[in-house]
């Protein structure tokens, strides 16, 4: 069985095709099923009172006003909690010398941030729980607090877990071919210091947990709001000693999660704690103030880059010095380290050289503890390469679209592996750059720039390549031992109407899973898509998987439901051949009938043999496999990741007299493999961009000297709205994996890994009459003023 | 917490064309209101305080955010939440215009985004793009990045211009 899948009028065609997501229709009517929504007998709600204090011993908890409040039932402290759930350490073994403490679901003895959890309130309502924590009274003993990242290891700073010997979470050294030598040797050498702001994800719909315990099942099942299900079921059941089989995880709708949903979370784990104890259902679900404390943040990092090019602006040297800062523990179970060793992995990634030192340091820090957020790394590293490519282009006289076609790894180049030993398939750096300057008329905006620049209005286009890492086999997660499954499943099933069910371990956010999903196995099947129904996000219902985190979702969890649909068309020929006195050979499936393949004749519709197979089966010959079911699995396996690539570029007015910047216009080509629903693929980058944009010109969190969160909520907290975004124009190159029959790549990435650098490189680009430039980010009007010389800089 | 803060207060409303009385904490949010005692999950919680749209409903013919209104606010009111405007059609045309152009993503602004974009379109049937832009700008989307929403709106205001019976 093969599938062309470039001829997009094969019978029955879905991959490829834009068709709209079932599970839109109930969502514009609010007829979505969140975790919130759901309500359970005898259920009750917890709070949490949170550490006020950046870093303090925990003294005296008195808890009997609150014990007092109507509807308060319980409280449990750390140690409470403690006796129910084990703490954990997140660090994984082939990250070498990567170390963290034991966190506790509840702080015991010592609260090591502002927001995390002290004392739980468990009462009827939210709201007498929250009540229940204004009237708790508990003692702090204030301690040093360590929130610069660049003095962590120093040696007067205090240490965050004595422990640990020191606040050095984890460093890497990359060093391949002769840097000091290429660098003596560059006929330019450029260098600058870059800072990406610390950010978080702000879902819209909070963090949302409900656990309930079945004591005499020893069952637990947790609705949650999540994107590893399967993940979080392994870790319940670790942490509260549970036979995995016990415990159930069910996500339903999810309110978006961009990576912030596929962490362990303390208060979670607590919820599942408290609900073993008491065993009834316990629901948690953060507000907002909570969310920006205690939500995962990401992407604090301070980048030293060195860049050397030849005389024809040839790369021929890159060194990076990355330092982040990660919080007071690294986040369990993917670890903390992964964004900074991303950084080494990734910067210089799209372009062709291979001398390259890149040094990562990841330190302690009593902030909000950063783990992945959308493109793990990505932005960051994409934002130093093409700022120093950029520099390289000015310095060696050269247009930055020219500087990069002399640089960019060539298309005919592949199997190519990066100086950072990165082994690339099949990248279109080329095909895409040329595409994207084509799109946005590149020479016209240069022209149109320059005229604008004499009347005093300062345009900037940026231009950016980026590589994205999708699909990840067992070398992100599965060789460092953490039970994180690369690997994903699909059940495909007949049922005797002929309609069709798909159980897949993928999980759907917003994304559009269960509809490319739906698309894949009703090709894969040959029935129309409106007789697909797709299951996802119950661990004790689907195949067992990973979910969905690194756009993973349409490259392995699609080609097991492609696989899977494949196996149950052939046993539904074969029952057919039975039955038509045919060979299978000659029958196929095609609108939900069976056909003769050679004419397309129909000979029998997948109701009769549903009807035949299910009511009848005494008509049929004896000993006939007549399993109208089919399961496959997936993992890639000749490389270690499924690399995509693209290019973005800017357009933006910078407005000198306030130092606004105002986004004109945006384009991204990206190459994503195999494009299964093109509106999808299209509104993936379109929202990522929009992500990427909000780390270059709003978010950040913004923390006092003593560690305490000044952006704590919506209206300090910056994120783009519709009034700023500008249109973005989305182009596609199509050169799709040969890992697997589909050829799916990701695509969730892409528009944030690439957007910081464009929108970084465009206002440079602005500023250039100036003389100046910026490269820390969020470029917000104070920093660009500042770098005007119109008011004084800061201190980052 | 002191006694004048828990105590309840009878209301009588109309919520979705019904009539509703209900005794109410005088504290309670209309947004907590009719998620929580009128099961009503349409609407959504994102922030709680009036700046994310997500729960935003029609109060009296005017949007309101659910989060910054009381209930007993909403005393002698006639409130439509999304799961209303569903039943009644009202607003199908732009609930077909979001799906078609995936104007959403995971769904959770959505109810709110569509009170709101459905309250421009009552007052502007020609908006401009920057006009639709301006007019959401009080309600987050994390997911889409505006543009099919913006695209969304634009469709349905040139086919309700096309056709003024299909107009509300």
């Amino acid at each position: 069985m093969t599938l062309n899948l470039s001829d997009l009028d094969r019978p029955n065609s879905y991959i490829g095709r834009t068709v709209p997501r079932p599970n839109a229709a109930r969502l514009v009517e609010g007829r979505g099923q969140y975790v919130d929504d759901i309500v359970l007998p005898r259920m009750v709600h917890v709070a949490f009172y949170r550490s006020p204090y950046a870093h303090a011993r925990i003294g005296a908890i008195e808890t009997e006003a609150a014990a007092k409040v109507p509807g308060v039932l319980r409280i449990f402290t750390g140690a409470d909690v403690a006796a129910i759930c084990t703490p954990w350490v997140a660090v994984l073994a082939h990250l070498k010398g990567l170390k963290s403490a034991p966190q506790h679901a509840i702080a015991v003895e010592r609260a090591t941030w502002v927001g995390e959890p002290v004392v739980a309130v468990v009462a009827q309502t939210r709201a007498a729980a929250e009540d229940g924590v204004a009237a708790l009274s508990v003692r702090f003993e204030p301690l040093p607090v360590v929130a610069d990242m660049e003095t962590a290891l120093a040696p007067e700073t205090p240490l965050i877990h004595p422990e640990l010997g020191d606040n050095l979470v984890f460093h890497r050294l990359h060093e391949k071919g002769e840097v000091d030598a290429a660098f003596a040797s560059a006929a330019h050498v450029v260098e600058a210091t870059f800072h990406t702001g610390r950010h978080t994800g702000v879902c819209m719909e909070p963090r949302s947990i409900l656990a309930s315990y079945s004591r005499p099942e020893n069952q637990l099942t947790v609705h949650h709001s999540t994107q590893a299900p399967h993940m979080m079921q392994t870790i319940f059941a670790k942490h509260l000693d549970l036979p995995e089989g016990n415990v159930r995880v069910i996500c339903g709708d999810v309110g978006g999660s961009y990576g912030i949903k596929v962490h362990v979370y303390p208060d979670e784990m607590a919820v599942a704690a408290i609900a073993k104890a008491m065993a009834r259902p316990v629901k948690f679900v953060a507000d907002r103030l909570e969310s920006f404390a205690s939500d995962i943040h990401a992407r604090d990092h301070r980048i030293k880059g060195r860049m050397g090019v030849d005389g024809e602006g040839r790369i021929v040297a890159l060194e990076i010095d990355d330092l982040t800062g990660i919080g007071p523990y690294s986040v369990y179970p993917r670890t903390s380290a992964i964004e900074g060793n991303q950084v080494v992995n990734l910067c210089g990634g799209p372009y062709d050289f291979q001398t390259y030192r890149a040094q990562t340091t990841v330190v302690l820090q009593n902030k909000t503890p950063t783990c992945q957020y959308r493109a793990v790394g990505h932005p960051i590293a994409t934002a130093v390469t093409e700022g120093l490519v950029d520099l390289a282009a000015e310095a060696a006289g050269l247009d930055p679209a020219e500087i990069r076609r002399r640089n960019l790894v060539a298309d005919d180049a592949y199997p190519y592996t990066s100086a950072a030993n990165m082994r690339f398939e099949g990248l279109s750096h080329h095909a895409s750059l040329e595409k994207l300057l084509k799109l946005m008329d590149y020479d016209a905006l240069r022209a149109e720039q320059a005229t604008l620049r004499k009347q005093g209005i300062h345009r900037g286009i940026g231009l950016a390549s980026f590589i994205e890492l999708t699909n990840p086999s067992p070398f992100m997660y599965g060789i460092g031992g953490a039970r994180i499954s690369a690997q994903d499943g699909c059940t495909v099933r007949m049922d005797p109407d002929g309609s069709v069910v798909a159980l897949s371990g993928v999980t759907e956010q917003g994304q559009g899973t269960d509809t490319i999903l739906a698309q894949v196995v009703a090709e894969g099947v040959g029935v129309p898509i409106d007789r697909v129904r797709v299951i996802t996000g119950d661990t004790q219902v689907t195949p067992y998987g990973g979910g969905t985190w690194a756009s993973r979702g349409a490259g392995i969890g699609g080609e097991a439901a492609l696989q899977a649909g494949l196996a149950l068309r052939e046993s539904i020929l074969t029952i057919a051949a039975a039955m038509l006195q045919a060979e299978a050979g000659s029958l196929d499936v095609v609108a939900g009938e069976i056909v003769d393949k050679a004419t397309g004749q129909a000979r029998m519709p997948l109701a009769e043999l549903g009807r035949i197979v299910y009511f009848r089966g005494d008509t049929l010959p004896k000993g006939l496999p007549r399993e109208l079911v089919a399961t496959r699995h997936f993992i890639t396996s000749d490389y270690p990741f499924a690399f995509t690539n693209g290019a973005q570029a800017s357009l933006v007015e910078v407005d000198v007299e306030t130092g606004f910047v105002r986004l004109l216009k945006h384009w991204c080509v990206e190459d994503c493999g195999r494009i299964i629903n093109p509106q999808l693929v299209d509104e993936q980058i379109r929202g990522g961009i929009v992500q990427g944009i909000g780390g270059a010109l709003y978010e950040h969190c913004l923390y006092s000297e003593d560690g305490q969160l000044m952006t704590a909520n919506m209206a300090d907290y910056l994120v783009p709205m519709a009034a700023e975004m500008p249109d973005m124009v989305i182009g596609h190159v199509e050169t799709p994996t040969r890992e697997s029959l589909l050829g799916a790549k990701g695509a969730g990435e892409a528009g944030t890994a690439g957007a910081p650098a464009a929108i970084m490189n465009a206002i440079n680009d602005a500023l250039k009459p100036f003389s100046t430039r910026v490269a820390a980010m969020p470029f917000t009007p104070e920093r660009i003023l500042a770098a005007l010389g119109t008011v004084p800089a800061r201190r980052l | 917490m002191t006694t004048a803060f828990s105590e309840s207060v009878g209301i009588a409303l109309r919520v979705n064309g019904e009539p509703v009385s209900a005794r109410v904490e005088a504290r309670r949010h209309l947004i907590d209101f009719l998620r929580l005692d009128l099961g009503l999950t349409g609407a959504h919680a994102g922030c709680e305080h009036g700046v994310c749209g997500a729960c935003t409903v029609q109060v009296d013919g005017l949007i309101v955010r659910g989060c910054l209104m009381l209930a007993v606010q909403a005393d002698g009111c006639d409130v439509w939440t999304i799961e209303g405007q569903s039943d009644t059609g009202a607003i199908r045309d732009l609930q077909d215009a979001f799906i078609a152009r995936n104007a959403l993503q995971c769904g959770f602004c959505t109810p709110g985004m569509l009170a709101a974009c459905a309250d421009l379109l009552a007052h502007d049937p020609a908006p401009s793009r920057a006009v639709i832009r301006e007019h959401i700008s009080g309600n987050y989307c994390r997911c889409t990045g505006y543009e099919a929403i913006v695209d969304a709106v634009e469709q349905v205001a040139a086919r309700r211009g096309a056709s003024p019976r299909a107009a509300e």
